[in-house]
């Protein structure tokens, strides 16, 4: 399969007051057409960081070192900003983590949208509001004409979530980035946000990439998952390989650190830190928490493949 | 799909406008009401002032000059025999014509300054804001009255005098919420739409910043009128025989002595009402705004 995007040795560095934060070091991830892909590592760990990275809305003290991003055989880092203008929102969307505030305040729902369509030519600006409310009612909200009218503060988180969504679809983008989607959501709502992404994704042909430190939500909605530890990424697998078989002892804590309900096995946080994105180790970044490490993960780790499409940046890992 | 279920129609507050709410809100307060009324009356009764009054601002009456106020006229009459209260009444436009003038066009420029200044930062932040410093580095008052003087005293030069003195007040506080505003998600969201950084600034992010704008609209009317009428007072601004409040309490300044208190009384009230009132309303106000206006 030819890759809608492929980000190739991404580095990206912070300059602050305390030193130089290498934030996202040599990232690298694959997505297909239509394909759902999870990001998966912990709070600060360049997931994030790696996605406004793709749509280069990283601002200073943020700088790209290096790497490179293709986007539908385009080479994104090196488009003017009149290109990327053209890509984000029609191309590329995104969904943030906190759809309450993700909204403006002080227009409505259904104009933010209609905006939108316009600003891309996506439909003749006569026909915006009827498709904005169209879009509406495709993402489940209730009374969509009504709605449309109404202000951010006048709707629920979930609502909020749902007109992020539709306006992130509006254009039928071929990628949607999800940053955490479902944060501040309720459990059930949460769900049915979810169920709708991947449904929509589905029926438009959207590839999605979906960031979260949740394991569940990726074994459910994911095709394949990248793991990404301290701005490294470490793993790449198909979903089932990645549960059955995780080759990376990193993803191999994560999977042990899930409090479980049913059966006997223990919790398992993982012993350490992360290290500081600061003065970060040399080589595997996980090495110093990792009960495999050896001299050799010191250096910077080759990636190797464990089988299939499951490949992983670990000197110790068994091919499964 | 499932979804359907839970968005009901009474999930939202019920909808009320905007201005509905700043008015329930404003008018549960006493002084706010009352500052609101003192400003009504300055202003209806200067754009009715043909309608409502007998007679002419600026007719000098030989017989009838400096007369204390009674049943012919209310306020009584200066050294030419005009009526005071026609006088104050027609002052008031001027005044007032002055205050509005100004503040839309300090708000406006301050808007722009302050809006780029904050989105920006760097070094077009540092310019701007160093020129915003120059100006208020003088005393704003001897600013305005530099102003005044080296353009002469017309009614636009005044204008122009007070709105260069008040655009640093609003160039700071928009580039102040600039900042905050620039950092929310949804200044995110809009760059990550593909906005032209002009839409994001003047479009999605400007409008935000207005709350805490349209207080320091409010109390800034009040200073702009009071400088109208100091530098009228001091011969700098609107020149007789035009009424204006200031230029009226300078003429009567001369008759305290010899008893003809009402000459300098009654337009020097009317100053201290309208600004007290305006001061009444922005604090009013800030006080609806400030803990933002959350769940309107």
């Amino acid at each position: 399969m030819t890759d809608l995007l492929a980000v190739q040795g991404l580095t990206v560095h912070f300059a602050t007051d305390e030193g130089v934060v290498q934030a996202v070091d040599g990232a690298s991830l694959q997505i297909g057409a239509g394909e759902v892909v999870g990001l998966v590592g912990e709070s600060g760990s360049g997931k994030s960081v790696t996605a406004l990275a793709i749509l280069r809305l990283l601002r200073p003290p943020a700088r790209v070192l290096g790497g490179r991003i293709e986007f539908d055989g385009r080479d994104l880092l090196g488009c003017s900003e009149e290109e990327m203008r053209a890509v984000r929102g029609a191309q590329i969307s995104m969904v943030f983590q906190s759809p309450r505030t993700s909204l403006n305040p002080v227009l409505p729902v259904g104009h933010q949208i209609e905006r939108l369509l316009v600003q891309h030519g996506a439909v003749p600006p006569r026909e915006a509001r009827e498709r904005a409310v169209e879009m509406l009612r495709e993402v489940g909200i209730g009374e969509p004409e009504r709605r449309a009218r109404q202000y951010a503060h006048h709707l629920s988180g979930g609502m909020c979530q749902r007109v992020m969504i539709a306006m992130a679809l509006a254009t039928n983008p071929r990628l949607l980035i999800a940053d955490e989607p479902t944060t501040g959501l309720d459990v059930s709502i949460a769900a049915q946000i979810l169920d709708l992404l991947g449904d929509l994704g589905r029926r438009t042909g959207a590839a999605i990439l979906f960031i979260t430190h949740d394991l569940g939500v990726v074994a459910r909605r994911c095709d394949r998952v990248v793991v990404m530890h301290a701005g490294q990424t470490v793993e790449w697998a198909p979903v089932r390989a990645l549960f059955h078989a995780p080759a990376h002892p990193y993803t191999q804590a994560l999977l042990r650190s899930i409090p479980r309900v049913v059966g006997t096995g223990e919790m398992e946080p993982i012993p350490g830190w992360v290290p500081s994105p600061l003065a970060p180790p040399p080589g595997c970044r996980f090495a110093r928490r990792c009960p495999l490490a050896r001299t050799e993960c010191e250096a910077p780790v080759p990636v190797r493949a464990v089988g299939g499409e499951h490949r992983v940046a670990c000197v110790a890992a068994e091919a499964s | 799909m499932s979804t359907l279920a839970y968005a009901s129609a009474d999930e939202a507050p019920a909808r009320r406008s905007a201005a509905a709410l700043l008015w329930r809100r404003l008018s549960r307060n006493v002084m706010s009401l009352a500052a609101l009324g003192v400003l009504a009356v300055v202003a209806l009764s200067a754009l009715a002032a043909p309608v409502l009054l007998p007679y002419d601002p600026d007719a000098p009456d030989a017989e009838r000059t400096l007369e204390p106020p009674g049943r012919r006229h209310w306020l009584g009459t200066d050294l030419y025999g005009r009526d005071q209260l026609t006088r104050i009444v027609y002052a008031g436009r001027v005044d007032l014509l002055v205050a509005i003038e100004a503040t839309a066009i300090a708000l406006s420029l301050g808007a722009v300054l302050g809006a780029v200044s904050g989105y920006r930062g760097g070094w077009i932040d540092q310019v701007l804001m160093r020129i915003v410093d120059t100006i208020q580095a003088f005393p704003s008052f001897i600013l305005a009255m530099g102003i005044a003087a080296a353009l002469g005293n017309s009614v636009t030069n005044i204008v122009i005098a007070i709105a260069i003195t008040h655009v640093p007040i609003y160039g700071r506080l928009i580039r102040g919420e600039m900042l905050r505003i620039r950092e929310t998600e949804y200044a995110e969201a809009a760059r990550t739409v593909g906005n032209r950084q002009r839409r994001i600034i003047f479009y999605h992010l400007l409008p935000n910043c207005f709350p805490p704008v349209v207080v320091q609209a409010t109390l800034a009317m009040g200073f702009a009128i009071l400088t109208v009428a100091a530098l009228s007072y001091i011969g700098l601004g609107i020149r007789p025989p035009t009424s204006e409040w200031g230029a009226m309490t300078a003429e009567g300044a001369s008759y305290i002595v010899s008893g003809e208190w009402w000459i300098f009384a009654f337009p020097g009230m009317a100053i201290m009402a309208t600004v007290l009132s305006f001061n009444l309303l922005g604090d009013a106000l800030r006080d609806v705004l400030d803990p933002r206006m959350k769940g309107v």
